[in-house]
């Protein structure tokens, strides 16, 4: 294990790179490019490929084409490129190929601002392509998060044969932190991976193999394809269990702050400083954003939460309809929001709790 | 008595075609799992098919393959041999999946000198989706989105992939066949065999262009068909090697 200081994105392709990751292909996009940029100089370190991909579209589509191959697999983009990733990402779901893309998202919509923003919540958690699949979501408040995360996203991956999202702004991905990076796999273990869990890939074998690799994203027959969405589907009950949150000092508290990433880690510093005053103010953070961490939400003591505060970088609110779902009108759900590359303020969130309590 | 002639093992025994008859998709299919076992590549082929109905050989075919997106088939299968040089890797595309909403990977695919083979069905219109207009389409012929025939003024002239791609530095080999009679489909087995050979060589891109027939949106019987491609389709799509390096 090695303390360094790294920037995200560099982290975030240094972990994938020590999970094993050795395909990685991209395109330029503000505020991710050290992503790709450091996959270019790392990939021949460690006798992977690196392929700057015409566009999004080509390069989430090599990544489909690696990752079909069995090899630990990864792109990243911003949120206009995750737009275009789409079409690739709905394949891999569909044809059950594991990989791994990051968005490092901006303002939106269209293309926005280059500027951090929560934008692509709906996106990510709810619709990342068409035909209504899932993936695992997670959203990191810190560059050792987002390495940890990543890391984990391919076991993630391949276990469910399933694309995993990691979620961070352009604040996460940009920032420089010091970070302790995870063991890096040997070639002996990759290769483990690929034998043991990837009998499927569409390498070439012989006509008798048992495991031939027909490799399909969709069914021609309804009878199928509604037995592999059923499949899918009870993929995605199972994850209930992953659903992950920080509940911080919500035992007492009068306002919970509910928040992802970046807001998140404002917000927890604005808590720190209202408990400081003797407000009694929590967070709820959650670090999968899918499946959502619901459960957080049961341990509040509704008798004495004046509000459950809503925090995020998104004009209109997004995270904020599963807040409510999960409060299920117990209390009021207020916002504390900013767009269009705005970071959101501690002092805004520090305003909105005392307008809460001064109710 | 000697067996001279069989099914390729390649073509699962217990399917039937669901091409249309005097589809060419069968032939160029058969002709593949013909090089593929005089070669002895099946146990490397990892085949990625295309969006069209080139894509309905998914059920057919008894080799490794996958199916990339409308159009990504380039893209699919560049990761597919980088993260795999030891595999065959080789893309089954039509005329809208590989020189329209492909272009730009195909394109691209070809000026990286990606070693991949690359086979492409030139029937000049689209088959699965009932007969629109493809880039390849000839001027004048009729498709359900060009009812009163190309007209070059809207709809722009005929691409020509061979001649675009020759244009590029890397490609290792790009060949124009046909299938309308018996000897265009041995000249076409052979540029397979070629192209195949290339990546085993480790020469890059090779791309072997099909012209074939679409009988049904064509709107025309099997017979009919194999004289169009000789008048109508041939002169704008002449045959031959156009880049053999
Ligand atoms: C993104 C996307 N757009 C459109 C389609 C619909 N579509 C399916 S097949 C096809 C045309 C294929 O034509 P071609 O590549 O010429 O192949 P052919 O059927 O003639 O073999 C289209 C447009 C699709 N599947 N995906
Ligand atoms: S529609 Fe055309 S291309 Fe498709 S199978 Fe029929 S003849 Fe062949």
């Amino acid at each position: 294990m090695s303390r360094v200081f790294m920037k995200g994105c560099e982290a975030i392709a240094e972990a994938a790179v020590r999970a094993g990751c050795r395909f990685f292909a991209g395109y330029p996009i503000t505020p991710q490019n050290e992503i790709p940029e450091y996959f270019a100089r790392r990939m021949p370190e460690v006798g992977g490929s690196f392929v700057q991909g015409e566009s999004e579209v080509a390069s989430v589509n090599m990544v489909y084409g690696a990752a079909s191959a069995g090899v630990r697999s990864m792109t990243s983009s911003s949120s206009p490129g995750i737009a275009l990733k789409s079409e690739g990402i709905s394949y891999c779901a569909s044809a059950r190929i594991p990989m791994v893309y990051a968005n490092i998202s901006r303002g939106g919509p269209g293309v926005g601002s280059i500027q951090p923003a929560q934008m692509d919540y709906y996106q990510a958690t709810k619709a990342s392509g068409n035909g209504g699949f899932q993936m695992l979501v997670f959203a990191p408040a810190s560059v050792q998060e987002a390495v940890d995360m990543t890391y984990k996203a391919f076991d993630y991956a391949d276990r469910d044969r399933n694309p995993v999202l990691i979620l961070a702004d352009g604040v996460i991905g940009t920032m420089m932190e010091p970070v302790t990076l995870p063991e890096m796999k040997t070639d002996e273990e990759i290769a483990e991976i690929k034998e043991a869990k990837k009998a499927w890939a569409c390498i070439g074998h012989p006509l008798d193999y048992a495991n031939r690799s027909w490799i399909e994203p969709g069914h021609w027959k309804t009878a199928d394809m509604q037995r592999a969405n059923e499949e899918a589907s009870r993929l995605y009950e199972s994850w209930g269990k992953e659903a992950q949150a920080e509940e911080y000092r919500t035992e007492d508290a009068e306002v919970v702050i509910a928040a992802y990433g970046i807001s998140a880690r404002i917000a927890k510093s604005a808590v720190n400083q209202l408990r400081k005053e003797g407000i009694k103010a929590g967070l709820i953070r959650a670090i999968t954003v899918h499946p959502f961490p619901s459960h957080a939400f049961e341990h509040i003591d509704y008798g004495k939460v004046k509000a459950v505060l809503d925090v995020e970088m998104s004009i209109p609110a997004q995270f904020v309809t599963d807040v409510e779902a999960a409060v299920k009108n117990r209390c009021p759900v207020e916002t504390c929001l900013c767009s269009g590359g705005n970071i959101m303020s501690r002092d805004a969130v520090i305003e909105s709790v005392r307008k809460i309590l001064a109710k | 008595m000697k067996q001279i002639y069989a099914r390729t093992k390649t073509i699962q025994e217990d399917k039937v075609s669901g091409f249309c008859p005097g589809c060419m998709h069968g032939t160029v299919m058969k002709l593949i799992g013909e090089v593929l076992d005089e070669m002895n590549l099946v146990d490397k082929a990892a085949c990625v098919l295309g969006i069209g109905c080139c894509g309905l050989q998914m059920d057919y075919m008894a080799y490794d393959n996958t199916t990339a997106p409308h159009g990504r088939a380039c893209a699919v299968a560049t990761g597919m041999k980088k993260a795999n040089p030891e595999s065959l890797v080789f893309t089954y595309q039509g005329d809208g999946d590989f020189a329209s909403i492909g272009l730009a990977e195909s394109m691209s695919a070809a000026n990286r000198g990606e070693n991949i083979t690359v086979i492409f069905i030139n029937n000049g219109i689209y088959g699965m989706t009932g007969g629109q207009m493809a880039p390849t389409t000839l001027i004048g012929m009729k498709s359900s989105t060009s009812p009163q025939g190309r007209d070059a003024k809207e709809h722009g002239y005929p691409m020509h992939m061979c001649e675009i791609l020759n244009q590029l530095t890397a490609p290792a080999y790009l060949e124009r066949t046909s299938c309308n009679n018996p000897a265009n489909v041995m000249k076409t087995k052979k540029a397979i065999k070629k192209a195949f050979q290339n990546q085993i060589d480790g020469k890059g891109f090779s791309m072997v262009e099909i012209v074939t027939s679409c009988p049904t949106n064509w709107g025309m019987d099997a017979l009919k068909a194999l004289d169009y491609i000789e008048e109508k389709m041939l002169p704008e799509f002449p045959l031959g090697v156009i880049r053999d390096q």
